[in-house]
């Protein structure tokens, strides 16, 4: 249950008025509960920013979420390629 | 994954709250729900079949091998997350972002729930406010969450 938790704080928090953005492991779910943004990533559970001690692949995670930050027109869910 | 149940919690409508500034002069706080605590904070409660909806605050001076990752879900490999947090809690990749200038600056503290709360209701009430509250009083401007 650790995506419908992410995205129930996701939506507290942006409710209060910062913008938010989350890592999607369950397309299913997150395209269900519709938090603001969030990148969809091909990984299996447990691994959300892609692979262990691999920084360059968490860096390209970190920043394709972060260039969905800006984005106004909500729900946002992309993929990571 | 496969039994993982459809979530009952559409939000409705979406809430979208603008990044006021650019992401380089923002405040940037991170939420994880991989269970992580600090040494000597206590262990989530792994017994609650509804899900245990506290948390723990992770000052932003941790040093994040130091992290404690208890979650209770078996539906995941915790030797992956257990051999860097970064995995599920990005805090070093962030600091990173932070002297490259990316982001303005990290906040002081960030946040750590345990994910398997089948029942969401408490954490919808009452702990995910407070924590969103909490970060709003620290004039947060963007937060990063993290499922594990």
């Amino acid at each position: 249950m650790c995506q419908q938790t992410v995205c129930l704080l996701q939506a507290a928090i942006e409710r209060a008025g910062m913008a938010t953005v989350s890592i999607s492991l369950l397309r299913e779910v997150t395209s269900v509960i519709k938090p603001p943004r969030a990148l969809f990533v091909p990984f299996p559970m447990g691994y959300p920013l892609g692979a262990p001690n691999d920084a360059p692949l968490q860096h390209q995670i970190i920043a394709a979420a972060l260039g969905l930050l800006e984005r106004d027109k909500v729900p946002v869910l992309e993929e990571f390629t | 994954m496969k039994s993982y149940p459809f979530s009952r919690y559409t939000i409705e409508p979406t809430p979208c709250a603008r990044l006021a500034k650019p992401l380089g002069e923002s405040r940037v706080a991170l939420v994880t729900t991989a269970g992580l605590r600090t040494p000597d904070q206590g262990d989530f409660d792994r017994s609650n079949k509804r899900g245990d909806p506290s948390f723990r605050e992770i000052p932003n001076t941790i040093e994040t091998r130091l992290l404690v990752e208890s979650h209770r879900s078996y539906s995941f490999d915790h030797e992956a997350v257990r051999s860097d947090v970064n995995l599920a809690f990005p805090l070093d990749r962030f600091r990173e972002l932070e002297s490259r200038g990316v982001i303005g600056a990290l906040n002081h503290r960030h946040f750590s729930f345990m994910g398997s709360i089948v029942g969401p209701r408490r954490l919808i009430d009452e702990t995910a406010p407070q924590v969103a509250r909490t970060l709003a009083e620290d004039r947060v401007d963007a937060v990063f969450l993290t499922p594990v």
